[in-house]
């Protein structure tokens, strides 16, 4: 139908494919989410971390930069998993505050203006929404996380050549699982958030609330009972000790306490207590258990219409 | 005419209680009317066509598609018209309705072409980029029009589409279901309460009462069937004389109050009949109405068929409410055939 004649008319046209209907979702999403000036400027932000380590990995394998800026390569940081370790810890921290931002309206505007009739009126089921939706927080998270991580590790196979590839070809893995790991625990958990409050400024605070009050519980807990086990409430921190795993950088023992108790004969008698990590397989099974909470919350709450029983 | 909504046995419930109750029927007017008291069951049987319910046993099809099976195919040829606030907030309205139509599968560049044109089509050109959430009420309702039609659909789904909306926009959005209906490109499913509404846009409908069919007629049909209505308002002669005589010509009568008279004439009868024996008996006639039923009382009919349906049912523990809507649905038309000569009866 044409526009000056204002009458109604079927669609005769092609029709797209399933799956670009699945993007048309993050497409919008992503459009809206850039119009945010202060979301664009700490996105830009997120990607300085990734240019210093570039141009350290540069710098180790330039004896004329080197030269020129009057550095001896030994004070340097040296590239290996450490290097990378920490490079996932500051990006994965960005990843967190980009989600701050994103997530918590993705939902939640659409459930506070039932907007959900809408989409799932058409030809698109409820976990293609979610999938969308979803799809939005690990485009962006993954483009300040496991992608540059990759680029800068494969910058720096192309400087110290093939040897250095083969010997550390497994950190592939371990920055885009331990990336991986963390955008999807991030974008479920934000997303389940969104589904659960309508208002955008309480689901941000939420997302806030359960990253920081279980991390300073868990602290509290540590230092009341002499444990480690309090970091299993902690997502920060059971994701540093999965890192590690990942990186095989993990200790179990993180520390040690001196304690000292009263002996009738030895007047003073001195024992240690360990402070052991909760074991790898453990904080693995808490991640993947928030998961399941969160896919459960999404299923119950991402529905055309509430059904009250 | 071909099938639009077959119900095959459609129930819903929701934890313990039964919404929708072993719905039987063949839909398949240009424009059928959803009726229904509040609580009948209308918007859940609209949202179980669309699969937001799933059904607890039977199904039903759309256009041949199973809702259960073939959910995707089904919702791809619907468009829907939600009855309340639906939007997508902070974008502008030709983006929102192009948003619906890239999902319903059109491509983006013919998406946004299709989000104009609809957009001129319901009376929002001047304010497409506007966001929708500034919209006023019968803004917000053109516009969910919009998205509905955005994608050609061959069904659509309108829940209470006047809700709220003043006399002008409720003319707009009547003449404009009515134009999409003699486009004859998409059928139309009505839901409302307003049986003015329903009236004017639809031509066959079907009345919903606790969860069961009241009734599933053609209202074509129906004002048809109901040409030779009369409505007499008589004065003076002898009333019980004149009444008779009609009995006697073989027409069914209804008296309505002390100067009303209801009666079907016959095939064989002409109006100049009734004069010869109103000359007869005194009787002044002062009024002559050809009455027409109206969708008010084929409603209430379907209600109070529904009651007494109910009861029935109860009495003979026959679960087939289908098989009982349909009955009462003929006894209405033979008790109409028959006529009553209690008061009111026709």
């Amino acid at each position: 139908m044409a526009v000056y004649e204002h009458l109604y008319g079927a669609y005769e046209g092609e029709s797209h494919s399933a799956l670009s209907r699945f993007f048309v979702i993050p497409r919008y999403a992503l459009r809206e989410v850039f119009k945010s000036k202060l979301f664009t400027t700490i996105f830009i932000l997120c990607f300085i971390y990734p240019l210093v380590a570039a141009i350290l990995v540069y710098l180790h394998h330039n004896a004329n930069a080197l030269a020129l800026l009057q550095i001896n390569v030994r004070e340097l940081l040296p590239i290996d998993a450490s290097f990378f370790l920490t490079f996932v810890q500051v990006q994965c921290a960005f990843a967190f505050i980009l989600t701050v931002l994103v997530a918590p309206p993705l939902i939640s505007r659409d459930l506070s203006n039932n907007a959900l009739p809408l989409y799932l009126c058409r030809p698109l089921s409820r976990a293609e929404y979610v999938l969308g939706k979803m799809a939005v927080v690990v485009f962006l998270l993954s483009s300040v996380t496991w992608i540059p991580g990759l680029l800068i590790f494969f910058f720096q196979a192309s400087l110290a050549g093939l040897s250095w590839l083969w010997a550390n070809l497994w950190m592939i893995q371990a920055i885009f699982s331990g990336c991986m790991a963390w955008i999807i625990l991030l974008s479920l958990l934000a997303l389940a958030v969104s589904s659960l409050v309508k208002w955008r400024v309480v689901a941000s605070g939420a997302l806030l609330g359960l990253f920081f009050v279980p991390s300073a519980f868990g602290e509290i807990v540590n230092n009341l009972f002499l444990t480690r086990s309090g970091h299993l409430i902690s997502l920060w921190a059971t994701m540093n000790s999965i890192w590690r795993g990942l990186f095989g950088l993990f200790v179990r023992q993180t520390g040690s306490i001196r304690g000292k108790v009263r002996h009738p004969i030895y007047d003073e008698q001195f024992f240690d207590i360990a402070l052991l990590e909760p074991p790898l397989w453990v904080s693995w099974l808490v991640i993947a258990l928030i998961c399941a909470v969160c896919v459960w919350l999404l299923a119950r709450k991402v529905r055309a219409y509430e059904v009250i029983k | 005419m071909t099938s639009v909504i077959e119900l095959e046995r459609l129930s819903v419930t929701f934890g313990r209680r039964p919404i929708l109750k072993s719905l039987n029927g063949t839909l398949g007017g240009r424009a059928i009317g959803l009726l229904g008291p509040n609580g009948a069951g209308k918007t859940s049987l609209i949202h179980t066509l669309l699969g937001f319910h799933p059904p607890t046993s039977g199904t039903a099809r759309i256009f041949g598609q199973d809702i259960t099976t073939d959910a995707k195919l089904v919702r791809a040829t619907v468009g829907y018209m939600p009855e309340s606030d639906s939007f997508i907030a902070k974008m502008s309205c030709v983006h929102f309705v192009r948003l619906m139509a890239e999902l319903s599968g059109i491509p983006a560049k013919h998406a946004l072409e299709r989000a104009h044109e609809a957009l001129f089509f319901v009376g929002l050109g001047e304010a497409r980029y506007r966001p929708v959430d500034s919209y006023s009420l019968g803004m917000k309702q053109l516009a969910k029009l919009a998205q509905a039609i955005v994608h050609g659909p061959k069904l659509i789904i309108l829940d209470e589409p006047t809700n709220g909306l003043d006399p002008p926009t409720r003319s707009r959005m009547i003449s404009l279901i009515r134009q999409i209906r003699d486009g004859g490109r998409a059928r139309i499913l009505l839901s409302s309460h307003l049986l003015r509404d329903v009236e004017e846009c639809c031509d066959e409908i079907l009345v919903l009462k606790d969860g069961r069919i009241a009734a599933n007629c053609n209202l074509e049909e129906e004002r048809r069937a109901n040409r030779k209505f009369i409505e007499l308002e008589t004065r003076g002669g002898n009333r019980a004389a004149f009444v008779e005589a009609i009995n006697n010509l073989g027409c069914e009568y209804a008296l309505s109050g002390e100067r009303r008279i209801k009666l079907i004439l016959q095939e064989t009868t002409e109006i100049s009949d009734l004069y010869r024996l109103a000359l007869e008996n005194g009787i002044q006639i002062r009024r002559l109405n050809f009455k027409r039923d109206s969708l008010e009382d084929i409603f209430l009919k379907a209600m109070e068929n529904g009651n007494a349906g109910e009861s029935a049912a109860a009495n003979n523990g026959n679960a087939n409410i289908i098989e009982n809507g349909n009955a009462q649905l003929n006894e209405t038309e033979n008790g109409a055939a028959n006529g009553r000569t209690s008061d009111g009866g026709l």
